[in-house]
């Protein structure tokens, strides 16, 4: 009953979409107000049917009808009713169906909230959403459709298909298979679907800017429209990014956040053009430049999440995270290169008909304009590092016939010199003016952050750090962090003679939403890159195996194992723990358990390796349980791996995402109106 | 701005000519900032390119002895033994072609094929895998040494098709109740 009804809900979904595609050019086209509406209330219609067929599958899957294959595959009797909740999205075919009911969602609430302001976009924006997502429910009715059931014919053999073939009986499994152990785990509950809504919510932006390519309306209308739009994709692609790293952290066992791993990298991708589109586009608003580069940045973030998508499952890279091997892959590459073949083919046409042209020109490389184009050209020469990284692998197969891999020591040498240069306009692009800068301005204003820099260095190396290449990294990212601090101190305190601090502080950020949100950007930005300097160059390891009450010293830390016990958890896994005291000093600071889980019951891929870590701001002990003997209870193996300043990482994306939303927030109108009026007038104020 | 006048740069910005060679100077500077990207991106690729070969491959050309390569092949269950006291995991892995349409199934024949070449793999210093097991595929990024043994420095491994494609098995069972 509830398969059926996920069946037609996105099948009739389907139509709509395509319908809304039609009927919203058709109306454009023939300036006709009826169909443009029709169109409008169709692409709003799909919304209620996805979320439908959403609540089909979630529901089938908490009350675990196995007889639809993907809850077969996705759950089991003794799942959490946590990871059954979630299980949504815990494969191919639902995730697609997920991703698309996102993608339903961000365009309903894009026509509802911009439709007055935004009228002239509009019945492109329905054509150019409801287009990826006519092409999305492709892949979801025709060639992965989560709702397919199991079949079974009297000799025995098993089959799938969408409805009752002739002579088999429903096959109902007695229990499903259960997800994937390695999904088992709270990050599941947020990363996946966070990461879809940076992902998806990148179409917007897009749709906006292809409308505005499409209809002629190139003023800054599709700017203001796109802003907040990619705000807030660019929020849950960063939150994405980072709770990804923390599961990894967590669950992968090697003691590290980040592998370049081409899955990883195909999330960082449009998060590189979109960061770079978030500055450039400022450039367009204040100084009317910069119009080709803005859309080609947008329509190149488009193609990368499109891409992304693509590559992660259609099983041509490999990577911990690759869906199997799928019927996917071709049309996927055939939408690709229509979506490319039309956003270019737009854009070029516009270009050439001077509909693009720059209202400025550059006027001084001391400028705010090109410390900015130099920030853009470092994101995108940092996007193009890594996708020729990602790609190699197919790249050198197709064109010289031997398949080259780049692993992480190329993304290592490569991106770290172009992220320290971006720290270094980070120190430098807030303390510029539009149009040009005065070189002993420019020195004024950094002399304070500079000494600042150099009293950080000189502790450095007092308290006997003698790594020049961290010292370096310390250093300018130190600066940029001073800056970013002092134009903050500078701000509130020009208000603080009239309020009390905390007052100013509030109403400055309160009225530079913008300007204050992206200084805690870059302040969780430096707080990250602090983390990562430190945990990278600095991280040390050791593995010993240890007999009960033995003990192994590793930096301030040594670490006791007391005993090995066995658990079995509800869902079946048996849990293998270690119990280690951890002192410091003479101090004992934790008892932790670091555990390998069997699952008993999956086959492939059926352990899983839990690490215990005690935390501290300063360092991470991360214990891994890695052998045991089964008999003796004598001896266990550990991997120990002591991570300095990791935590900084995490506390760096929560200021980031602190910020974002800082910067998100919508203004009052009252604001909005009269800082536009002001538009002008403000950079002026800067000088 | 009209103020700036102790700017590093030239006075008088208003002449056509003027005009043209500060856009020469813009475009000889970002000239140069790609020469610079496209030199790291070179350079780093150079220095860091592996070779994705086959076990075939890898046994068949003596050049290879002694160089990084990347090798990939199908996990024999049975030969994976590991010494927990050092980190020492040992294997064998046998040929897989380099293209596959079912990669489940294409691991299934090689650890059933006799007449399949092997390589026998040593990874050191590192905790057991997850997902080291049998038809697993192996990546390895590693040296074939002149003992005809594999040194691995990273080992990264999939267990991919089987989990995702496989029927249940359990439903005639289901079904006769």
């Amino acid at each position: 009953m509830l398969a059926e009804l996920g069946i037609i809900t996105t099948a009739v979904a389907l139509l709509l979409a395509w319908y809304a595609v039609l009927a919203s050019v058709w109306g454009a086209q023939s300036g006709s107000e009826r169909w443009v509406y029709s169109a409008r209330n169709a692409a709003l219609l799909t919304w209620p049917l996805l979320t439908a067929a959403c609540a089909a599958m979630i529901i089938s899957q908490v009350n675990g009808d196995f007889h639809i294959e993907y809850v077969w595959a996705t759950t089991e009797r003794s799942s959490d009713i946590f990871f059954k909740l979630t299980a949504l999205w815990g494969g191919q075919a639902g995730s697609l169906l997920f991703w698309s009911w996102v993608l339903s969602t961000f365009s309903a609430a894009a026509l509802l909230w911009n439709w007055r302001s935004e009228r002239r976009l509009m019945p492109y924006v329905i054509a150019f959403t409801m287009g990826t997502l006519g092409f999305f429910l492709i892949l979801n009715v025709i060639i992965e459709n989560p709702f397919t059931r199991l079949w079974q014919y009297p000799n025995g053999q098993v089959e799938t298909a969408l409805f009752q073939p002739a002579g088999a009986m429903p096959a109902i499994p007695r229990d499903g298979r259960g997800l994937n152990p390695l999904l088992r785990h709270p990050g599941m509950v947020f990363h996946p679907p966070t990461l879809y809504l940076g992902y998806v919510g990148m179409v917007i932006p897009w749709a906006f800017a292809m409308a505005a390519l499409a209809s002629g309306e190139l003023s800054t209308h599709w700017i203001r429209a796109t802003r907040r739009w990619i705000l807030v994709a660019w929020l849950f692609l960063s939150l994405g990014l980072i709770l990804g790293g923390r599961w990894a952290y967590d669950v992968l066992g090697w003691g590290g956040y980040w592998g370049w791993d081409p899955v990883e990298n195909a999330a960082l991708l449009p998060w590189l053009t979109g960061t770079a589109f978030l500055h450039s586009v400022m450039i367009q608003e204040k100084r009317g430049m910069l119009k080709v580069w803005n859309m080609a940045l947008i329509i190149l973030t488009y193609l990368l999440v499109i891409l992304g998508t693509f590559s992660t499952r259609s099983g041509i890279v490999s990577s911990v995270h690759s869906f199997a091997q799928s019927p996917i892959g071709p049309p996927m590459f055939a939408f690709l290169a229509i979506s490319a073949l039309l956003s270019i083919g737009l854009w070029l046409y516009r270009w050439q008909r001077g509909e693009l042209a720059a209202e400025h020109h550059l006027e001084s490389w001391l400028s705010r304009e090109s410390l900015f184009i130099l920030n853009n050209l470092l994101f995108v020469a940092i996007t193009v590092a890594v996708f020729w990284g990602s790609y190699a692998p197919i790249f050198t197969e197709l064109f010289i016939g031997e398949k080259i891999t780049l692993g992480p020591p190329y993304f290592n040498s490569v991106t770290a010199p172009l992220f320290a240069a971006l720290y270094v306009l980070m120190g430098i692009a807030p303390l510029s003016a539009w149009g040009r800068t005065s070189s002993k301005r420019l020195g004024r204003a950094m002399l304070i952050p500079l000494l600042l820099t150099a009293a950080l260095v000189i502790l450095l190396v007092v308290f006997g750090m003698r790594n020049w290449m961290a010292i370096l990294g310390y250093a300018l990212v130190g600066f940029a962090g001073f800056v970013t601090l002092y134009e903050i101190w500078r701000g509130v305190k020009a208000r603080a003679q009239r309020e009390s601090w905390l007052m100013a502080a509030w109403k400055l950020f309160g009225r530079n939403r913008r300007r204050y949100g992206g200084y805690v950007i870059h302040l969780g930005v430096v707080v990250i890159g602090l983390g990562v300097i430190g945990s990278t160059v600095f991280q040390q390891e050791t593995q010993r195996t240890l007999a009960e009450g033995e003990a192994l010293t590793l930096g301030r830390y040594t670490m006791v194992y007391d005993r090995l016990t066995r658990a079995v958890a509800a869902d079946g896994r048996v849990m293998t723990i270690a119990e280690v005291e951890v002192y410091d000093g003479n101090r004992l600071v934790a008892t932790l358990r670091p555990r390998q889980d069997f699952f008993p019951n999956t086959e492939g891929m059926n352990t899983m390796t839990i690490a215990g870590s005690y935390s501290t701001l300063e360092s991470d002990f991360y214990v891994l349980l890695v052998a045991w003997e089964e008999i003796s209870q004598a001896g266990a193996t550990f991997k120990v791996y002591l991570n300095p300043l990791v935590n900084l990482v995490w506390w760096g994306g929560i200021i980031l995402i602190v910020g974002i939303m800082v910067a998100a927030w919508p203004e009052p109108d009252r604001l909005r109106a009269a800082r536009e009026m002001s538009a002008a007038g403000a950079t002026s104020l800067r000088v | 701005m009209a103020q700036t006048t102790t700017s590093w740069e030239k006075t008088g910005s208003t002449t056509p000519t003027v005009q043209t060679g500060r856009n020469g100077r813009f475009l000889i500077g970002g000239v140069l900032i790609l020469v610079a990207i496209a030199f790291l991106i070179g350079y780093g690729t150079l220095n860091n390119a592996q070779y994705f070969i086959t076990v075939d491959e890898l046994l068949t050309r003596p050049e290879l002895v002694g160089k990084t390569v990347r090798v990939s092949g199908a996990v024999i269950g049975d030969t994976i033994s590991y010494e927990a006291s050092t980190l020492t995991i040992r294997f064998t892995i046998v040929h897989i072609p380099a293209q596959t349409d079912n990669l489940a199934l294409t691991l299934h024949q090689a650890v059933n094929d006799p007449a399949a070449s092997r390589l026998k793999v040593v990874v050191e210093n590192e905790p057991m895998p997850d997902l080291l097991q049998n038809e697993a595929q192996a990546i390895l990024t590693g040296r074939l040494g002149e003992d005809g043994i594999f040194y691995a420095d990273e080992l990264l491994l999939k267990c991919p098709t089987r989990y995702e494609e496989a029927l249940p098995e359990q439903v005639q069972e289901a079904s006769a109740n």
